[in-house]
Order: structure tokens, then C-alpha cells, then sequence
């Protein structure tokens, strides 16, 4: 059920502001693709164009196209709401709605889209809450608020949240810079186990996640303050890290700048 | 070739709803849903804009004419009956200044001083009390605060029911609303200023009185003029305390004071047409003080906002 | 900026650093000059708290010799005659003229104000969102004389056909049995225009929690497949809810309480007229009945009696706004 991203040409715009510059890429469905550069380089909102999460500021706008396998998520006919059903997403700091029980939060997509049956919402709790690593730790208190938790199981609450409508693609803005280094580390294990269903792409700011994490990594990094952000490079993660071709990027990997 | 795709805020309430992708669409009913709901907002907001228009035009309608005789803002009612066209509103105009006034002098002090006690002093039980209170003073029905002055001022002191007294129930209701808009202005007052003035071996008291307040000073100012608009209409301390007359009065501890709220009271249940006319123009009158107030709060809030 | 109505929900959120201003007295100098001033400060604190306990207190003294010579029921008897001796007067009619007149305004004037509230927080193009809630604020600078006037003279005849529609309809139930009262002048008119007076108030506060709702709560929502409407009923309401509630409370005190408007509207009944569910019937409230005897309080008993239903009403409406604050400071502790 994963699919492929296809970005051409890709302008991305908060008004007149041009915020990421001509971005061509491809991503290959279940594999984990890492975003990184300097902060501002605009890789988070690249990956907000990914599930038409950046219209919800007034004035982000696109020039260019994504697709998912063959589809346009920007044609006219296609309603941003069906595309954030399909492309999951999970953000830098854990969300769970608070006043919401933690069995309520992973329901909360499949109720809106119209699943009632208590009985196939429970089992897909359960799967959901399976696949985030998280059930064992939970099974006891489903009812309970989902903010009496860590913040690193949140985290995976809110992973286990966006996996339960089973969308094709998973984007992950920094889900690991609120957590301390064991949370992120079942963090990076869960990504690595859920890269065989779906399509995940991953910003971060640590050098060592991507490297640890990722197949593929993107670097993005911008001229000046104030300029549009662009895609450097991206190739195998390997190579991005021992040889890339781009002088910056080494620059970047090796910790002299960012 | 290069496609440009608007935005979308509105693309959440407006998609067409064709089936025709590969991202499946979302049911017929949440979209229907969706739609009703942004539908009921419009229209809740359009509805509540009509007891505001419908209010206005009544006014304008019945009493805007008033206004544009010159006599109205040169002359009393002295020697006018409600047979007679003719007269003006200066005595009233006049009173509902003067009590503002008197009012504000009271009022303005004492709140100011304390938002600056509850934002630069106040720590610990007495400063939530205090804040408690102001609170409570915000809820006081106008009326309660008039029996209370009648109590104070009338029945133990023995005096009689003068303008003064009508300016003791205003402060009341005129010191939360000073209290609360100058703490928020003080509270955007950025700590820098204050440390730096304290490296400089400033004085706390001096700090405050020659940085945060002046700092804070347009915000300050916006606060004391809703505060004026909304005292400035208020009729139930008046019907209370603050007796009507035809004359021009100024003094505010003998006889009689009118105001543009008595004004209305006094011949609002006439069916003489000049009557009538002098009932609306002294309601479009005060309106248009009120309003000038609000404006002016407005655009002091606007132009003198705090720069960081 | 502060707002017309007074209130705010942010009026106690920390300094710009996150916490207040530079803590206690340490900063002061000890000198003179701040003593003096930190002692006046105080003192127009403490002025603010004597002020509202006199208040209890002069109505409370004024209002027992009073009650002291009722001979009826003070809280449930329908009569009010302060004239003759021996005193009898109680307030059940004005409690449930003014319940009744406050809770159909609340009714009205809730739904409407969240509605605007999240018109202009989650609906209105950025263009229109600051005038729209300007407008809306200016309903509260109408004085409230103006809106007895427009209520009686322009607004309360159209109300004509509403009440002959529902008493046709709901006749047989008490609360909608004609009272013989003319529409303009009814406990329902008065409430209809209630409704308009506390509006600013209900949406002023509402559309300030609703403007607070964290944005990693909207685009979880968002992020989830949300439309806007699910977006609004799965994290704007939710975090909002406290603030809707204490809005409304704070809208009630005021419709309790309003004077004049209700003063000129509502057609006071004559004494032993007698007693009507009906919201179409006339009648006083605390606030208007005192308003109406203001220029007769010539004893000290008659005044009294009139201080000990000012007595109630300020009560009334401090429970109210007590319970209010309480709700806000939930919300506080929620927003941290």
C-alpha cells in the first residue's frame, strides 16, 4: 500500500514569499528518505506540501506538482482533505488531543471517516497500537487520558494515531527533538519497522538519525536569510555521509556549519 | 510547464466534491456537514449585525436630525415644554461630560494604581485577593452599585442626591475596566526595561513612574477611554441619584444635574412629536459620543501599540 | 488591546519572559520614595477590596431592619407592599421574572455568540476577522437606555407575530399561556433584547479561548483528514468548552442585572395581579423594580426593603461571576 512521490519543479510560497525553490525528487515507496540542512532551509515545509498541510497558513501556495504513483495531489478535482487521509503525518512535538482518551485518539481519524462498528474500531486500536510498539505499554489504560503518558510513548500514540486510517505515505517533522535518547531510540526502531508499509520521509536535525534511520537522504540548504530554500543533493545515505558530490553538503554532514 | 496552485484556506470548505481522483473523497455527508456548519457561522454573524444596524438606523432615522440644528448644540431646554419645537441639548451634553469627567479623575487613579500593585507588587494572598475583587466589581450590576452609594451617601450621611454622588456609584464601574485594561498594558511592558533601568540604580518607584508607564501610556489611555464609554451611557445610578432638569448646571454638590441618559428618561414615554424628536436626538447624541470614545480608544490602541 | 466588555481571559498570563515582572519588592531600594509609592499602590488595592465589602455590608445593614419587620415570607411570597404598615413584601415574582428573562436571553445569546466567536476565529477571511469583531464590540457601547427605547418603541411590536404564533402553537403549556400583556412589552421581548445586550460578552471571551487553541492541536486534527467543521468539533471546541462556559456565566451576571433596558421594555404589573408562568407576561425584575420605586425611597424601611432585593441581586450575580472565574482559572491551568 505504499506509493511513490514524484516532485517536479516544486515552488513553494507563504504569499509573496518564496520559501523552497525549485525542488525535483523522487521517492521510492517503503523505504525511509531523511530530510536535513540548516534550520530555515525550508525542508519542513517541503514536507508540509507533501499532505497540502501548508494551505492551512493563509497564503501557502505551490507552483510545480507532486504526485502519488500516478496521481496529481494538486489537480483541481482532488480535495486536500482525501490527500491528508492518505499521507499520515506526524509532528516535532507530540499532539494527542487532550481531552480524548488514548484508545479515543488512535479512533479519532477512523471515526471521522465514518467508522462506527465498536468492534472493528477496538481491533484496529489494538493493530494500531501494535504497530507503534505501544500496546503493551497502554493495553491497562485505554480509557485514560492520552496526556497522562511520557513524552516519547505520546509520541508513539500519535504515530499509532495517524498509522490507524492506513495511509499510503508517513511524513515525520523532527518526531524525536522533544524526547530524550531512549525514546528516540524506539522511535528510530519503530520507523525502521514500519519502512516495510509504508512510504516515510523524516526531518531532522540530528546527523546521526538520518544516518542510523534513512536509505535515502535529501539535503536542502539556502543561499542567505531571507532566500528561497533548495535541494542540494540527495542520493543513498551512505554516500551522502562518507562521499557526497556537493562540497556543502560535506561541509554540512561533517558538522562545520548549521 | 509550470501549473500555480492558489491556495486554499478556502479549499477546505469549498472543494466541488468530484470523485475523479485516485485519493478516493470524502463522504456525502461530511462534506454536506462541513458546508452547513460553514453556512450557520455566516449566518450567525450576519444576524448578529442586524440588531446593530436595525439600532443605528432607528436612531439616525428618528434623531439624526436633531444634530444638525445648530440650536441643539447651543441651547438648553429652559422654558421648553413638549409642545414646543425647539431647544437644545447643551445642559445635558454638559453633565454627561462633567460626571465623565469628575468620574474619570477619581476612577483613573485608583485603578491605575491598582493594575501597578497587582503587575510590579503584588505577590502572594493579598494581591489575589485583590485581583478577586476586581473580578467581583466587574460583575456589580449598575443598579447595585447606585443602592450602595444611596446607602452610603443618603440614607447614613443624610445628604441629599446630587451629582457627586452619581460620580461615586460611576467609579465603581469604571475602576475594573481601568484596572484590567492598564495591568494587561503593563504586563507588555518587556522586563529589559525594567533591569536596565534598575542597573542604573533607578529607584523602583521612579523605574515605574518614568519607563513602564510611559511605556504602557497609550494602552493606559485606550482602557480609560472605553472606560469613559461605557459609564458615560450608564442610567441607572442616574435615575437613582441624578435627578433631571431642564437648566444648565455645573455644580456638582447642589441641585440638580442633567445628563443625556435623564434626558431620554425624562420624555421618553411622550407622544408630542418635538418631544419625540428631542427623546432620539438626545439618544443619537450620546451614541455619538460613545462611538467617538470607542473610536478614539481604537485608534490609540492601534497607533501607539508598544514597539519591540 | 483591552476589550469593551471588560473581560479577558488572558488578564493574569505571566510577563513576556514566562514569568512576571522582576519578583516582590526585591527591586526596591528601601528609600523613601518607594516606600511611599509601593504604600500607595497597596493602598488603592486594599481601597478596591473595603469598596466591595462595603458593599455587602451597607446593603446587608440597611436591608436587616427591614426584612426584620416583614411579615411575609421574604423568599417565596408574590407581595410587595412597602407603603402601609404592617411591611409585606417577598420577591418570588421578581426572582422568577428575572430567571426566566436572563435564562431565554443565555438561551439565544449562547449558541449565537459561539457561532460568531468561531466565524470569526476559524471562518472569516483575514480581511474581515478584526472588523467583524469590532462590530460585534460595538453592540456593547449602544448604552443600555437606547436599547429599552428601540427595544419597546421599534423592535417589540414585530414581535407580534412571534408570540401569536407560539401561544397558538404551545398555548396549553403555562410558560407560553397568553398573559394579556402586550408583545412589545413581555418577559420575552426583554429577553430577545437581553440576548442582543450580552452577545459582545458571550463572543468577546469565546472567540479569545478559541483563538488560544494550540496549533498542534488543529493540525493534528487537520493532519488526520479533518474538513474544518471536524477540525473545529475535535480541538477547537474541546479546548474551548471552559471558555464558552464562563463566557456565558459572565453574560448571565449582566442580563441579571440590566436596568433599564428592562425598565422601559417590560410592563410592570399591578399589585396582586396574580401569578403567571407565561413568558408572555409582564412583571418586574430585582434590577427594574428598583429602578421604578427609585424616587420613593422616602423611609428608611421602604428604602430597605428595596436594598434587601438589591441584596439578592448582587448576590445572585457574585455567585454567578464567582463561578465563572472559577471555570477560568480551570482553563488557565488547562492552557499550561
Amino acid at each position: 500500500m505504499a506509493k511513490r512521490i514524484d516532485l517536479k519543479d516544486l515552488n513553494v510560497f507563504y504569499g509573496a514569499f518564496k520559501a523552497v525553490e525549485d525542488v525535483t525528487m523522487t521517492v521510492e515507496p517503503r523505504s525511509v528518505t531523511a530530510f536535513i540542512g540548516p534550520s530555515g532551509c525550508g525542508k519542513s515545509t517541503l514536507l508540509r506540501t507533501l499532505n497540502r498541510m501548508h494551505e492551512v497558513i493563509p497564503g501557502g501556495r505551490i507552483e510545480g506538482s507532486v504526485h502519488l504513483d500516478d496521481d496529481d495531489i494538486y489537480a483541481a478535482n482532488v480535495d486536500p482533505v482525501a490527500v491528508r487521509r492518505t499521507v499520515g503525518m506526524v509532528f516535532q512535538r507530540p499532539n494527542p488531543f487532550p481531552t480524548m482518551s488514548i484508545a479515543d485518539n488512535v479512533a479519532a481519524g477512523l471515526r471521522l471517516n465514518g467508522l462506527k462498528n465498536k468492534k472493528v474500531l477496538a481491533e484496529k486500536v489494538e493493530a494500531s497500537l501494535r504497530s507503534a510498539n505501544l500496546w503493551n505499554e497502554v493495553k491497562d489504560r485505554l480509557s485514560k487520558p492520552g496526556a497522562g503518558l511520557s513524552g516519547g510513548q505520546q509520541q508513539r500514540l500519535c504515530i499509532a494515531r495517524a498509522i490507524a486510517v492506513e495511509p499510503q505515505v508517513l511524513l515525520m517533522d523532527e518526531p524525536c527533538s522533544a524526547l530524550d535518547p531512549i525514546s528516540t531510540l524506539a522511535i528510530e526502531d519503530l520507523v525502521t519497522e514500519l519502512k516495510s508499509t509504508y512510504t516515510i520521509l523524516i526531518v531532522t536535525h540530528n546527523m546521526q538519525q538520518a544516518a542510523r534511520v534513512s536509505d535515502r537522504t535529501a539535503f536542502f540548504n539556502l543561499a542567505a536569510t531571507g532566500k528561497a530554500g533548495r535541494l542540494i543533493e540527495m542520493d543513498d545515505t551512505q554516500k551522502m555521509f562518507s562521499n557526497p558530490t556537493q562540497r556543502t553538503t560535506e561541509d554540512y554532514v561533517s558538522g562545520r556549519f548549521g | 510547464m509550470s501549473v500555480t496552485h492558489m491556495s486554499s484556506d478556502s479549499d477546505l470548505n469549498a472543494w466541488p466534491g468530484s470523485p475523479a481522483s485516485g485519493f478516493g473523497h470524502r463522504s456525502r455527508g461530511r462534506t454536506l456537514r462541513n458546508a452547513l456548519a460553514r453556512a450557520v457561522m455566516w449566518t450567525a454573524f450576519a444576524v448578529a449585525m442586524v440588531p446593530l444596524a436595525w439600532i443605528l438606523w432607528s436612531v439616525v432615522s428618528k434623531g439624526g436630525h436633531m444634530l444638525l440644528d445648530s440650536h441643539w448644540w447651543a441651547n438648553s431646554q429652559r422654558g421648553i415644554t413638549n409642545r414646543i419645537v425647539g431647544g437644545g441639548a447643551v445642559h445635558a451634553i454638559q453633565g454627561t461630560l462633567i460626571q465623565g469627567l469628575v468620574t474619570a479623575l477619581m476612577a483613573v487613579p485608583i485603578g491605575v494604581m491598582t493594575a501597578i500593585y497587582l503587575v510590579e507588587y503584588g505577590r502572594g494572598r493579598l494581591a489575589k485577593v485583590v485581583s478577586f475583587t476586581v473580578d467581583i466589581l466587574t460583575g456589580i450590576p449598575s443598579i447595585v452599585a447606585a443602592l450602595f452609594v444611596y446607602a452610603v451617601w443618603v440614607t447614613a450621611f443624610g445628604f441629599q442626591r446630587v451629582a457627586f454622588a452619581v460620580c461615586l456609584a460611576l467609579v465603581l464601574l469604571m475602576i475594573p475596566v481601568v484596572v484590567r485594561s492598564t495591568e494587561e498594558m503593563l504586563k507588555l511592558v518587556p522586563n529589559e526595561l525594567r533591569e536596565a533601568a534598575y542597573a542604573l540604580g533607578v529607584p523602583k518607584w521612579k523605574t515605574i513612574m518614568r519607563i513602564v508607564l510611559p511605556t504602557a501610556f497609550a494602552g493606559i489611555i485606550t482602557g480609560v477611554l472605553l472606560g469613559l464609554a461605557r459609564i458615560m451611557g450608564e442610567t441607572a445610578p442616574l435615575l437613582i441619584l441624578g435627578p433631571y432638569t431642564k437648566n444648565i448646571a455645573t455644580d456638582l454638590f447642589g441641585g440638580l444635574m442633567p445628563t443625556l441618559p435623564t434626558m431620554i428618561n425624562q420624555d421618553r414615554t411622550e407622544v408630542l412629536q418635538p418631544a419625540v424628536d428631542r427623546v432620539w436626538g438626545a439618544a443619537a447624541t450620546l451614541i455619538l459620543l460613545i462611538l467617538a470614545l470607542n473610536i478614539a480608544g481604537r485608534l490609540i490602541a492601534r497607533y501607539g501599540k508598544l514597539k519591540n | 488591546m483591552p476589550s469593551i466588555t471588560g473581560v479577558s481571559a488572558v488578564d493574569e498570563l505571566p510577563g513576556p519572559e514566562g514569568h512576571g515582572p522582576l519578583q516582590g519588592d526585591r527591586a526596591s531600594t528601601g528609600q523613601l520614595g518607594d516606600r511611599l509609592f509601593s504604600g500607595t499602590a497597596r493602598g488603592a488595592g486594599l481601597l478596591v477590596i473595603a469598596l466591595v465589602s462595603m458593599i455587602a455590608v451597607f446593603l446587608l445593614s440597611q436591608a436587616l431592619p427591614a426584612l426584620a419587620k416583614d411579615k411575609v415570607s421574604f423568599l417565596t411570597s408574590t407581595q410587595w407592599d412597602v407603603d402601609g404598615t404592617p411591611l409585606q413584601f417577598g420577591i418570588a415574582n421578581m426572582l422568577w421574572v428575572t430567571v426566566l428573562s436572563s435564562a431565554i436571553a443565555m438561551l439565544i445569546a449562547v449558541p449565537f455568540g459561539v457561532g460568531v466567536a468561531l466565524f470569526i476565529t476559524q471562518y472569516a477571511p483575514a480581511w474581515l476577522s478584526r472588523p467583524a469583531a469590532t462590530l460585534v464590540d460595538l453592540l456593547a457601547a449602544v448604552p443600555s437606555i437606547v436599547y429599552g427605547l428601540w427595544g419597546l418603541q421599534v423592535f417589540g411590536p414585530h414581535m407580534a407575530g412571534v408570540q401569536a404564533d407560539l401561544e397558538r402553537l404551545f398555548g396549553w403549556f403555562p410558560l407560553f399561556k397568553d398573559a394579556g400583556v402586550g408583545a412589545a412589552s413581555t418577559i420575552l421581548t426583554v429577553a430577545v433584547v437581553l440576548s442582543i445586550m450580552v452577545l459582545p460578552i458571550v463572543t468577546a471571551l469565546s472567540r479569545e479561548v478559541f483563538a488560544q487553541t494550540p496549533s498542534s492541536h488543529t493540525d493534528a486534527a487537520l493532519a488526520l483528514g479533518a474538513t474544518r467543521w471536524e477540525m473545529i468539533r475535535t480541538a477547537v471546541l474541546p479546548f474551548g468548552k471552559q471558555g464558552v462556559i464562563s463566557a456565558s456565566m459572565l453574560g448571565l451576571g449582566r442580563a441579571l442585572g440590566e436596568t433599564v433596558a428592562v425598565m422601559i421594555i417590560l410592563s410592570a404589573l399591578a399589585d396582586g395581579t396574580s401569578w403567571s408562568w407565561s413568558m408572555f407576561n409582564g412583571g418586574e425584575t430585582f434590577a427594574s423594580k428598583i429602578a421604578n420605586n427609585a424616587a420613593e425611597f422616602d423611609s428608611p424601611q421602604k428604602a430597605g426593603a428595596f436594598m434587601a432585593a438589591g441584596l439578592v441581586l448582587f448576590l445572585l450575580t457574585f455567585v454567578v461571576n464567582v463561578i465563572a472565574r472559577i471555570v477560568i482559572e480551570r482553563q488557565k491551568a488547562f492552557t499550561e
